[in-house]
C-alpha cells in the first residue's frame, strides 16, 4: 500500500504515455485495439485520479502543515543544479486531477468515431493528457515546466491535422502564444531561482533549488518579485487566456476536433491558471502589490468575453468566448486575495472545466451531423438529441451561475471575495469591479439562452440534414456524468469545497493572510 | 624543445585517437588505391567505421581514468603542445560520433565516387578537430584548423561533376582561407606582444599588460581571431558562406560540417577565450554577448522564408550558434558546460535533421521543404524522427535540445558580473524570444509533413538500413539526454571545471 500511495501520481501521469507509447508501435489499421488501448490508458488515469481524491487524508492535512501535500515522491534528477522529480497532491492539484481524468477519458470516448489517423491521434492525445496531469502533480518548478511544454506541443499536431476552420493558422497561433508565456515564465523563474537565498531555505552555500516548496520559504528579494511576477503570472496565465493575451484560445477551440477542444478548454486551460497561481505562492509580496491592477485585465476578460460571445454566429465560437469570460473570473479570483474569492476561482475552474467540455462535446456531436455550425441554420436539435440538450441546458445554467449548479457555488463566492476585498484591506474599486463582473453573468445569460434557443428549440427539419446518425454509447456516457457531475457539485458543493480549502488555506498563508 | 624517450611515449598515447586516425585514413585511401575495383563502396565504409569505433572506444578508455580521485584534471604533453583534459575529451567523443553516423549517413548515399578519398577526408578532418581541441599552443591549434578545414573545403566540393557542389566548394574555400589568414594574424599579433606561443604563456604575459592598462592591441588580436573562430562556427556577421556551402555540399557531408566542424570551432573559441583572453575577460563578454544576439536573430529570421530544407537547416545551424554563444558569454562553470550539452545535444539532432532530409531527397528528388508533404503517411517512422529533430532543436521536452537550451539559458541569468549584479539576463530573453520565432518554422515543416498531402502519399516508403540506424540511434540519444540528463551534465560540468 505504501508502494501504492508513493507512486500513486507517477502512475496516473505515466499511464497515458505507456499507452501513448504503445499506440506509436501499433499497425495503423488496428483502429479498434489503438482505442482500445488509449481508453484503457485513460481510464487507469481516471481511476486513479478518483482513488487520490478520495484516499487524501483530509484530517491530517487541516492540522499538519506538513501533510499538506500527499503522495509525495522525491528523487533527484540533475543534482547539481536542484531539479528533482518531486511530486506531490494537495488540495487543488487534486480537484485538477480528478477534472482531467474525468475529461481526458471522456474525450477519449467522444473521439471513438474518428476515421482519419486514428493513431497518431490518439498517441497525441495521450501525450497531451500525460503532459497535463504531470504539470498538475509537479512540486519541482523544473519539472512543471518540463509537463507544460510537453501538453503545448501535441495541441499543434492535433489541432493542425484533425482541426476544423482555419486549422493551421489557429494551431500555430496557439502554440507561438502559450510558448512565449511559458518561455517567459521560464526566464521568471530562473531569476526566482537565482535570488532565492539558501540559508533560508536550509540548503549549504551555493546549492540552488528549483523546489517549489523550499523556494516559497527562500525570503526572495522585493525588487526580484516586483520585476518577476508578472512575467510569470501573465505568461502562465496566457494559457488561462488572460486579456489581451485571450487571441489564440477561441480560434483554438474552434479549429480543434471536439475532443481536444474539450481537454483544451476544459482543462489545458486551468493548467495556465494552476501555474499563475505558482507566481503568487513564489512571490507573495509582490502579489499583493500587482494583482490589484491585473484585475483591471481579467474585468476586461469576463465582460468582453461575454459580450463578443453574444455576437458570434458560429456555435463553436460562442462557447470558445464564453471560456475566456470564464477563465477571467478564476484569475479575479486570485485577484481577490481573500480565502473565500480563491476557494471560489479553484471551484470555477473545476465548474468551468466540466461545464465546457459537456458544451464542446455537445458542439461536437451536432457538428459532426450538420456539417455547420452557424447558430441561425440549426434548429430544433431537442428532437433528435434530448440527451445532449438536457445537457447543454444544464451547461447553460452552470455557465450562468443558477443556484443549484456548481457555477453559482463558485461564482459566488468570487463575487464574494470581491465584496469583502483582500485581507489586508478592501480596495476602492472592488466592489464597482464586482458590479461590472456580474453584467459580464447578465451578458452570459443572453447568449446561452440565443443558442438554447436557436439551436436546440424552433424548427426541427429533418431532412435538411443527410448525415445523421445516433449517438454513440460513449457520447451518452460523457454527456451523463457531466450533467450528472454538474448538479451533484451544485447540490453538495461540500465534498469538494473541504478538498480546495484545504488546497487555499495554505496560499492564503503565503499571502500572509 | 627535445622529449625524452618517456615523455615521447605518453605524448603519443595521449594522441593515441589523433594517430590511430592517420593511420585508419591512410589505410582506407590505400586499400581504395590498390583494391579499389574488387571492394565495394560498403567494404571501405565498413572499415572506416570499425575503425573511428576503436577509436571511439580508446577515447573511453582514456577518459576513465580522468575520474579517478586524485588524478591530474589537465595533463600536458608533447612539450606543452598538447593538453589532454575531459573537455577534450568530451569534444573527441563528440567528433567521433558525427564521424560515425556520418559515416553511417554516406553508405546509401549514391553520388559518391572514390569512396576512399570521401572517408579518407571524413577521418582527416577528424582528426583535425581532434587536434584543435586538445592544442594548447597557437602553432598547434593553426595546424589542426588547417588540417580540419582543407579535408573539409575538398569534401564539400567533392560531387565535381555538379555545379552547385563544386561552387559550394570553392566558396567555402575562399571564405575558409580568407578568414583563416586573419586568424594567423591576429594569433601572430598575440605572440608578437607576449613572446609566447603557449596558451598559459600568453595569458600570464596578457595579465601584465593588462595590469598596465594596454589593452588596445590586445583588443585588436582579439577581434581577428573572433573572425577566424566565428567563421567556423557560422556567427554572423561570419555566416555568408553557411546557407550555400549547406545546400551545395553533399548532404552527410553537410551534417557533418553543421556539428562536428562547429563543435571544434567552438571547443578552441571556448578554450581560447577562457583561457587565452581569460585577463580581458570584462571587454570580450559585451562583444560575444553582441554577437550571440545578431548571430540568433538573423539566422532564425532568414531562416522563416526559406523553401529548401537544407537552406533551411543552414540558417537554423547559424541561430543555434547563437544560443551556444550565450553560453560562452555567460563566462562561468555554468555556461561552459551547457555549451557543451548543448553541442552534444547539437551534434545528434542535426545529423537526424539531415539524415531525413537525405531520405527525402532520395525519395523525392527534391530538396524543397514542400516536398516533404505527406511523409508522416508514407513512412511514420522517418516522420516521428523528423518530429524527434525538430522538436529538440527548437528545445521541447523529452528531447536533448530542451536540456541543452534550458542549461544555457540558466547560465545567462545566473551570470553575475564583478559587482554581483545578473547582466545577462536581457541576453536570455533574446535566446527564449528567437526560440519561439525558431519554433515558427520548424513547425511549419513538421506541418508539411504531418498534415500537408501530397500525390501518391499512400504509397509507403522503403528507407535503407543504414538510416534507420542512424535515425535510431539519434533519436534514442536525443531522448536519453533528454530524460537522463543528470549523467551527461554531470560530465559537461566536470569539463567545465577542467577547462579554466
Amino acid at each position: 500500500m505504501d508502494f501504492f500511495n508513493a507512486n500513486l501520481l507517477t502512475f496516473m501521469t505515466f499511464a497515458p504515455i505507456v499507452g501513448g507509447t504503445l499506440i506509436l508501435l501499433m499497425p495503423k489499421d488496428k483502429a479498434t485495439a489503438i482505442k482500445t488501448i488509449a481508453a484503457v490508458a485513460a481510464c487507469v488515469s481516471m481511476v486513479l485520479s478518483i482513488v487520490a481524491f478520495f484516499s487524501y487524508n483530509q484530517a491530517a492535512a487541516a492540522t499538519d502543515p506538513a501533510m499538506q501535500y500527499q503522495f509525495v515522491q522525491k528523487t533527484p534528477w540533475v543534482e547539481s543544479l536542484g531539479i528533482s522529480y518531486h511530486v506531490g497532491a494537495d488540495g487543488i492539484s487534486l480537484v485538477m486531477m480528478l477534472l482531467t481524468g474525468i475529461v481526458g477519458f471522456m474525450g477519449v470516448l467522444i473521439s471513438w468515431g474518428i476515421k482519419e489517423r486514428p493513431r497518431e491521434f490518439f498517441a497525441f492525445f495521450m501525450f497531451l493528457v500525460a503532459g497535463v496531469f504531470g504539470v498538475f502533480m509537479s512540486l519541482d518548478l523544473f519539472l512543471l515546466l518540463f509537463f507544460y511544454e510537453l501538453s503545448i506541443f501535441p495541441m499543434y499536431f492535433l489541432i493542425a491535422n484533425w482541426g476544423s476552420t482555419r486549422k493551421e493558422y489557429a494551431a500555430m497561433k496557439l502554440t507561438l502564444y502559450l510558448l512565449v508565456g511559458s518561455i517567459v515564465a521560464l526566464v521568471g523563474i530562473l531569476a526566482v531561482y537565482f535570488s532565492a537565498d539558501p540559508a533560508a531555505m536550509g540548503l549549504p552555500a551555493g546549492q540552488r533549488t528549483f523546489d517549489m516548496l523550499l523556494l516559497q520559504k527562500g525570503n526572495i528579494p522585493l525588487d526580484v518579485q516586483r520585476l518577476w511576477f508578472l512575467p510569470i503570472f501573465i505568461g502562465f496565465g496566457v494559457l488561462a487566456g488572460i486579456w489581451p493575451f485571450h487571441n489564440w484560445s477561441p480560434d483554438g477551440h474552434v479549429a480543434a476536433p471536439t475532443a481536444v477542444s474539450m481537454i483544451h478548454a476544459g482543462v489545458l486551460m486551468k493548467l495556465g491558471a494552476f501555474a499563475a497561481l505558482i507566481a503568487v505562492r513564489l512571490l507573495p509580496d509582490a502579489a499583493k502589490e500587482q494583482l490589484p491592477f491585473v484585475i483591471f485585465l481579467v474585468t476586461v476578460n469576463v465582460v468582453y468575453g461575454a459580450a463578443i460571445a453574444m455576437v458570434q454566429k458560429d456555435f463553436k465560437y460562442v462557447i470558445g468566448f464564453s471560456s475566456v469570460s470564464h477563465m477571467g473570473l478564476v484569475t479575479m479570483g486570485f485577484a481577490t486575495m481573500n480565502q473565500t474569492g480563491l476557494n471560489g476561482a479553484v471551484l470555477q475552474m473545476w465548474s468551468h472545466g466540466i461545464m465546457t467540455a459537456c458544451f464542446f462535446s455537445v458542439v461536437g456531436l451536432i457538428y459532426d451531423r450538420a456539417h455547420t455550425r452557424q447558430i441561425p441554420e440549426l434548429g430544433g436539435w431537442a428532437k433528435y438529441f434530448p440527451l445532449a440538450t438536457l445537457a447543454f441546458v444544464v451547461g447553460g445554467l452552470v455557465s450562468m451561475g443558477m443556484p443549484g449548479f456548481s457555477g453559482f457555488v463558485a461564482e459566488l463566492q468570487i463575487f464574494m471575495g470581491l465584496w469583502a476585498g483582500p485581507y489586508f484591506g478592501q480596495i476602492w474599486y472592488y466592489p464597482i469591479i464586482a458590479i461590472l463582473a456580474i453584467w459580464g453573468v447578465v451578458l452570459t445569460a443572453a447568449y446561452v439562452l440565443r443558442v438554447v434557443q436557436q439551436v436546440f428549440f424552433g424548427e426541427w427539419d429533418p431532412h435538411k440534414w443527410h448525415d445523421l446518425r445516433p449517438s454513440t454509447w460513449g457520447d451518452k456516457l460523457a454527456l451523463g456524468t457531466f450533467t450528472v457531475l454538474m448538479i451533484l457539485v451544485g447540490v453538495f458543493p461540500g465534498w469538494m469545497m473541504n478538498m480546495i480549502q484545504l488546497g487555499t488555506a495554505p496560499v492564503m498563508k503565503l499571502l500572509g493572510g | 624543445m627535445t622529449l625524452t624517450p618517456e615523455q615521447l611515449t605518453e605524448g603519443l598515447l595521449a594522441v593515441l585517437p589523433e594517430v590511430l586516425l592517420l593511420v585508419l585514413g591512410f589505410l582506407v585511401i590505400t586499400v581504395d588505391l590498390f583494391m579499389g575495383r574488387r571492394t565495394s563502396r560498403r567494404a571501405l565504409a565498413y572499415l572506416s567505421l570499425i575503425g573511428l569505433l576503436i577509436t571511439l572506444a580508446v577515447v573511453v578508455a582514456q577518459t576513465v581514468p580522468l575520474f579517478t580521485p586524485g588524478a591530474p584534471t589537465v595533463q600536458p604533453v608533447l612539450g606543452g603542445m598538447v593538453r589532454i583534459d575531459l573537455a577534450v575529451q568530451l569534444f573527441r567523443l563528440m567528433f567521433l560520433t558525427a564521424a560515425v553516423l556520418t559515416v553511417i549517413i554516406s553508405l546509401d548515399f549514391k553520388p559518391i565516387k572514390h569512396n576512399g578519398e570521401y572517408f579518407g577526408l571524413i577521418l582527416f578532418s577528424t582528426l583535425g578537430m581532434g587536434m584543435m581541441a586538445a592544442s594548447s599552443n597557437i602553432i598547434m591549434l593553426y595546424v589542426g584548423l588547417e588540417t580540419t578545414s582543407i579535408a573539409l573545403y575538398m569534401l564539400v566540393g567533392f560531387l565535381r561533376d555538379t555545379r552547385p557542389s563544386s561552387e559550394a566548394g570553392m566558396k567555402y574555400f575562399l571564405f575558409g582561407a580568407f578568414t583563416s589568414t586573419i586568424l594567423l594574424y591576429g594569433l601572430s599579433l598575440l605572440f608578437g606582444f607576449t613572446g609566447q606561443t603557449s596558451f598559459s604563456g600568453i595569458a600570464a604575459e596578457l595579465t601584465k599588460l593588462v595590469a598596465n592598462q594596454e589593452t588596445l592591441p590586445i583588443m585588436v588580436a582579439l577581434v581577428l581571431v573572433v573572425v577566424g573562430f566565428g567563421f567556423k562556427v557560422a556567427a554572423v556577421p561570419f555566416h555568408m558562406w553557411t546557407p550555400d556551402v549547406y545546400e551545395g555540399a553533399p548532404t552527410p557531408i553537410t551534417a557533418f560540417i553543421s556539428v562536428a566542424s562547429k563543435a571544434a570551432g567552438f571547443a578552441v573559441l571556448v578554450r581560447f577565450f577562457l583561457q587565452v583572453f581569460g585577463p580581458v575577460q570584462d571587454q570580450w563578454i559585451g562583444l560575444v554577448a553582441a554577437l550571440a544576439t545578431a548571430t540568433m536573430i538573423v539566422g532564425n529570421v532568414l531562416a522563416i522564408p526559406q523553401r529548401n530544407f537544407k537552406r533551411m537547416l543552414a540558417y537554423s545551424s547559424i541561430a543555434q550558434a547563437g544560443y551556444v554563444l550565450i553560453g560562452v558569454a555567460a563566462v562561468s562553470e555554468l555556461g561552459t558546460s551547457a555549451v557543451m550539452y548543448y553541442l552534444a545535444a547539437y551534434v545528434l539532432t542535426n545529423i537526424a535533421a539531415f539524415a531525413v532530409a537525405e531520405i527525402i531527397t532520395n525519395a523525392t528528388g527534391s530538396e524543397l521543404i514542400k516536398d516533404i508533404a505527406g511523409f508522416s503517411r508514407r513512412s511514420p517512422a522517418v516522420a516521428l524522427a523528423l518530429l524527434a529533430a525538430m522538436l529538440s532543436l527548437s528545445g521541447v521536452p523529452p528531447l536533448a535540445g530542451f536540456f541543452g537550451k534550458f542549461f544555457i539559458f540558466n547560465a545567462a541569468v545566473g551570470y553575475t558580473d564583478a559587482a554581483g549584479q545578473h547582466t545577462l539576463v536581457w541576453l536570455a530573453v533574446v535566446g527564449v524570444l528567437n526560440s519561439i520565432v525558431a519554433l515558427y518554422y520548424y513547425l511549419i515543416i513538421l506541418k508539411v509533413a504531418y498534415v500537408d498531402r501530397a500525390e501518391g502519399d499512400e504509397q509507403p516508403l522503403k528507407v535503407h538500413a543504414s538510416f534507420k540506424a542512424a535515425l535510431a540511434l539519434t533519436v534514442a540519444g536525443m531522448l536519453i539526454m533528454g530524460i537522463f540528463a543528470s549523467p551527461w551534465y554531470t560530465l559537461t560540468t566536470a569539463a567545465a571545471q577542467a577547462i579554466r
